[in-house]
């Protein structure tokens, strides 16, 4: 059974170690969640802003999918590493996302986006309750299995009904861009990059409340001591079944975040292979803090990006140029997870720490 | 009658391949608790190994054997030099490593062999409806399952698998070296993956061949649960039936959700399984 | 200095949701691209960008095609290259995954600032960056996939299609076997996309009742056996099948175990002699007699073709293409069908870079591929006029034999994806010698 109570608990516990005192880390701590957590998505926006004003379309489109994943691995984040249920299955979550928007531009065009992102958040919460419902028994390695056939079959259905979901060649649309009036100020990659990191932050920010409140207290509860946690009067069935709707939720808002930002939705997208992938980028980043998230999803848009612009410098033969950057990925993931087992995270808080001493 | 004795037929020998991969699965998981990941990759180097083997020499048999002893020292390297340094950390951590490796060793297999496929044989004659390598196939899972079984039965060795893996601390004060007793079974279990590669990467070899059916394998293996190698090879055999069932009555892109509802019905009546064993478990 | 930042980002907030309240799928048409330019193009160097399946499991056969291109390139480089510019040529990695075909096909066209794409493979990958494109003003020329999308010069002025559409290939596929095999029970055997869907269209205009037995195949799912089991069953002795040389040669293999022997008609697509006797090479000594070659298997196969073919030693464009791939190719694996579709590919772009002149822009791009009077590798006229961007408009009939060259069984012939006649065509196919495709 998978436990993960060898991990650093929360997010917030090894900050306020840090920055437990007076100055102005300890009155930013102060600060109530539901101020605090906005705050921070702001300035996030803001960086965001200003990078996208300085790269051109081709980085932008990155920058918003670093936007979308982050999002989707912060939601599993609240499942494996605040609830401890090991789900393989996010890409479905995912993938029910990126469909229902497509489906929502292409036959309900007048929608606005905000409509059309609130309505795959119902969608996908909806399932993630029958999942969450369907596997609340199941433990370990067994809910992962499930999932895991769960990520397998569903993108199935698309072959299953051609006429509604396109096939194996998917649904493709456009979405409206930049506003006219704003033309020439930002372009359409910009904005679109921006609304996906709207998105996904105003989704961190629900998480990261979430997380901090009673509902926190008890997942992880419920993930430290399961027996302990139903002694203490906490609702074990529910509490599990709740983790798995707000991660259903953020990892559909994510696939019609991805949906929007590429204008397609299209069953090869959703493979095995990214829901793993998903979960080697949590663990990568580091489980137990939405930063993690962070890192996590970064690593997944530029390592292979990194790998190969490696091959292209050196001057390799082709099967070994094209096979390069998975093996660099693969070899990152392994080396990172044998030194620093806490993650990127772990190691950038362990790098700062050192500096902070050393000063 | 006839197309229903033809799945059938086809149902039991590719079962008798998701059984294979589900008892690597079940052994390394019984041992260290890990879901090993990496384990299509294994057998794929494994197979690979086998096709250099069989075109250097024309014997089909050095190179199974090559396959076997590869998967052998693979296994075990992988127990050594990653797994056990992240031993003792969360699970999770391990299931990582294993993902990374299936990347590095999916990537390198396309650097040396490229990512073109090549033609592979199969082990007999492969004419029929149920052929000689239909045949081969049952026959080698049957024969290894028994080998297993009597093994961890009736040698010493197995019984101080047995002991490392259940009772770790117990077995170590009684004189087991225990991690030599993990190191053996990967080496067995990924042993017995690359018998599974053997079986099921014919017609053809590439990089990604055997994806699907380490999916299914899983699947076997959760359906049969994870703690009981017994329940492996039934789970296989079941899941190769029901697939080829549904692929033949309904539609061969049913296949996948056809898995997801056999996984989602077992484990609704049997949360942990089939043939899980009622012990208590720890919470 | 950092509150103005702040504020902005509200306003930018504000101004996403307010904006937003538009209808997301409400989109106005775009001005269109200006063409009069010459991105990519410097004093000494074109750059042409494509985007393929190199890794994953699209890539077994497809990643010869980027090979073909790049070798055709090389050659025409050391030959003084077009009007003195070398040929950049830049493969980008998708996994024929549509997410990742869009993120490279943007770094294409603004990172490495291609001049034009070429043969971007792949109907779910390629049908999402049409639209891109072609607003981006990138000439999109020899999309490698049949699917018919290719083919809409209003919508998509820009795109050009290659191979001969799904369609097209199956009427002729269907009124040979009408005209030859009258008295034939046809089965199809049909990959599930658009390949299976637009191949049937064309077929039932003259097999419909012929037609005993219609099976599908996921491309995921390798066991054939249900499949064929059904084709014997429903007595079967000609099929059809539209499906990628993997399962082509799977079909054979599946037809050799339970030892049924149906004529087989196969689609360009899945009918790589070259790539299916590498499948198949293990096979031969198994099916019976010893030391039987691989080709043997594929004895009397019908197939539909639009090119040379690596068969045909002979043919003055394999000798030459023989001769680069020898010289410039630096793979193992042996040059295949797939390898002379990607060079010819990039041999009629370096007719159409040549006929755009020194003064090179999008637009004298585009204008040259339209005036094109095509004569060159092809077996079949080649369409690239302002009307119909369709490519190749046919096909001729073969047939394979282990001991000998393809027997060509009908001549090339033409015809449209609808219900239109089809007709006998003239082609005209002038040596490499008097083609120029490069020269300075």
């Amino acid at each position: 059974m998978v436990s993960l109570r060898n991990h650093e608990s929360t997010a917030p516990a090894p900050r306020a170690r840090r920055g437990g005192g007076p100055g102005a880390a300890g009155r930013w701590r102060a600060l109530p969640a539901l101020v605090r957590f906005p705050l921070a998505a702001l300035a996030a926006f803001t960086a965001v802003l200003a990078l996208t004003s300085l790269t051109g379309p081709a980085e932008d489109l990155r920058i918003g999918s670093v936007g979308y994943y982050m999002l989707a691995i912060a939601g599993l984040q609240l499942l494996i590493g605040y609830s401890g249920q090991v789900s393989l299955g996010h890409g479905a979550f995912m993938f029910i996302g990126a469909y229902t928007m497509a489906l929502l531009v292409l036959h309900q065009p007048a929608f606005p986006l905000w409509l059309n992102m609130l309505l795959t958040v119902v969608v996908s919460c909806a399932a993630g309750v029958l999942v969450g419902a369907a596997t609340a028994r199941l433990h370990g390695p067994y809910l992962a299995g499930a999932t895991l056939a769960l990520a397998v079959g569903l993108p199935a259905l698309t072959v299953r009904f051609p006429e509604l979901l396109g096939g194996s060649n998917g649904l493709a649309f456009s979405v409206r861009g930049a506003p006219p009036a704003l033309a020439g100020v930002v372009t359409t990659s910009q904005w679109q990059a921006a609304a996906v990191w709207l998105t996904a932050l105003v989704g961190l920010v629900v998480l990261a409340t979430v997380n901090a409140g009673r509902l926190g207290r008890r997942m992880r509860a419920l993930r430290d001591d399961e027996s302990a946690a139903a002694l203490a009067g906490i609702p074990v069935g529910r509490t599990k079944v709740t983790a798995f709707l707000i991660s259903a939720g953020s990892g559909g808002l994510a696939g019609a975040c991805q949906a929007y930002l590429l204008g397609t939705a299209t069953p090869s997208s959703f493979t095995v292979a990214l829901s793993l992938s998903l979960l080697a980028a949590l663990v990568l980043g580091g489980l137990g803090s939405m930063w993690g998230a962070f890192w996590g999803a970064v690593a997944l848009v530029y390592v292979e990006l990194w790998g190969q612009e490696l091959a292209h410098s050196l001057s390799l033969g082709t099967n070994v140029a094209n096979n390069l950057p998975i093996v660099f990925f693969g070899v990152l993931l392994i080396l990172v997870i044998l030194i620093w087992p806490q993650g990127l995270h772990g190691m950038f808080s362990r790098l700062a720490g050192l500096v902070r001493r050393g000063r | 009658m006839n197309h229903f004795i033809d799945l059938t037929l086809s149902g039991l020998s590719s079962g008798a391949v998701y059984a294979a991969l589900a008892l690597s699965l079940v052994i390394i998981y019984q041992a260290t608790r890990v879901v090993n990941f990496a384990q299509p990759a294994l057998a794929l180097i494994s197979v690979y190994i086998a096709y250099t083997v069989s075109q250097a020499t024309g014997n089909y048999w050095l190179g199974f054997g090559a396959a076997l002893v590869t998967g052998l020292v693979l296994g075990a390297a992988t127990e050594r030099l990653l797994i056990r340094p992240v031993h003792g950390r969360s699970p999770l951590n391990a299931i990582i490593v294993t993902l990374g490796l299936l990347l590095v060793l999916q990537g390198v297999a396309g650097m040396v062999w490229s990512n073109e496929p090549h033609s592979f044989s199969y082990p007999l004659d492969y004419r029929g409806r149920f052929s000689a390598s239909d045949w081969f196939a049952l026959g080698s899972v049957a024969a290894a399952a028994l080998l297993l079984f009597a093994l961890y039965r009736f040698t010493p060795l197995g019984l101080r698998m047995r002991a490392a893996a259940f009772h770790p601390e117990a077995a170590r004060l009684s004189g087991v070296r225990v991690g030599l007793m993990l190191t053996a079974g990967w080496a067995i279990a990924s042993l017995i993956g690359a018998l599974a590669g053997m079986l099921a990467a014919p017609p053809f070899i590439f990089p990604n061949v055997l994806d699907a059916v380490f999916v299914y394998a899983i699947a076997a293996a959760v359906v049969g649960g994870l703690d009981n190698p017994f329940g492996a090879l039934v789970g296989g055999v079941l899941i190769g039936l029901c697939l080829s069932y549904v692929s033949g009555y309904a539609g061969p892109e049913l296949t996948t959700l056809a898995a997801l509802a056999i996984l989602v019905l077992v484990l609704s009546v049997r949360p942990d399984g089939l043939f899980s064993r009622p012990t208590a478990r720890k919470v | 200095m950092r509150r103005p930042i702040v504020t902005l980002a509200g306003l930018m907030a504000a101004a996403l949701l307010a904006t937003s309240c538009g209808g997301a799928g409400e989109v106005e048409d775009g001005a269109a691209a200006d063409l009069d330019v010459s991105t990519g193009v410097t004093d000494d160097a074109i750059t042409i960008g494509t985007h393929q399946p190199l890794t994953g499991p699209a890539a077994p056969g497809y990643a010869q095609i980027s090979v073909g291109h790049a070798a055709v390139f090389d050659y025409v480089n050391d030959n003084g290259g077009i009007h003195g510019r070398r040929i950049d040529y830049v493969v980008e990695d998708d996994v024929y995954d549509p997410a990742r075909t869009i993120e490279v096909t943007r770094d294409l066209v603004h990172t490495e600032e291609i001049f034009a794409m070429l043969g971007g493979l792949g109907t779910p990958t390629h049908s999402k960056v049409i639209d891109f494109l072609n607003e981006e003003g990138v000439p999109d020329l020899f999309v490698s996939s049949g699917a018919l999308m290719w083919n809409r010069p209003q919508e998509y002025p820009l795109s050009y299609g290659f191979q001969v559409d799904y369609t097209k290939e199956a009427k002729i596929q269907g009124q040979y076997i009408a005209e030859n095999m009258p008295d034939a029970q046809v089965g199809h055997l049909y990959q599930n996309d658009d390949v299976g869907t637009d191949s049937e269209a064309g077929l039932n205009q003259y097999v419909r009742d012929m037609v005993v037995a219609s099976e599908a195949y996921d491309p995921g799912n390798t066991d054939l056996g249900p499949q064929v089991a059904a084709l014997e069953e429903a007595g079967a002795d000609v099929v059809v099948c539209s499906c990628i040389p993997a399962f082509t040669a799977l079909l054979i293999l599946e037809a050799q175990r339970i030892g049924y022997e149906p004529q087989l008609v196969v689609s360009s697509i899945g009918a790589d002699t070259a790539t299916l006797t590498g499948l198949l090479s293990e096979f031969a000594a198994e099916a019976g007699t010893e030391d039987l070659p691989a080709e043997q298997l594929l004895e009397g196969m019908i197939y539909t073709s639009y090119l040379p073919t690596v068969e045909t030693p002979d043919d003055p464009w394999i000798q030459l293409y023989s001769d680069i791939y020898d010289e410039y190719a630096d793979s193992e694996s042996p040059m295949t069908n797939t390898t002379v579709y990607g060079m010819v590919q990039a041999t009629m772009m370096a007719q159409a870079l040549m006929a755009a002149g020194e003064d090179l822009t999008r637009q004298s791009l585009i204008d040259a591929v339209e005036s094109q009077d095509w004569a060159g590798p092809g077996m079949v006229p080649f369409a690239s006029t302002p009307e119909d961007h369709g490519g190749f408009g046919g096909a001729l009939v073969s047939q394979f034999h282990a001991e000998d060259e393809p027997e060509v069984l009908q001549e090339a012939r033409v015809t449209d994806r609808e219900g239109g006649d089809i007709t006998e065509a003239e082609v005209e196919r002038p040596d490499p010698g008097e083609v120029e495709f490069y020269g300075g």
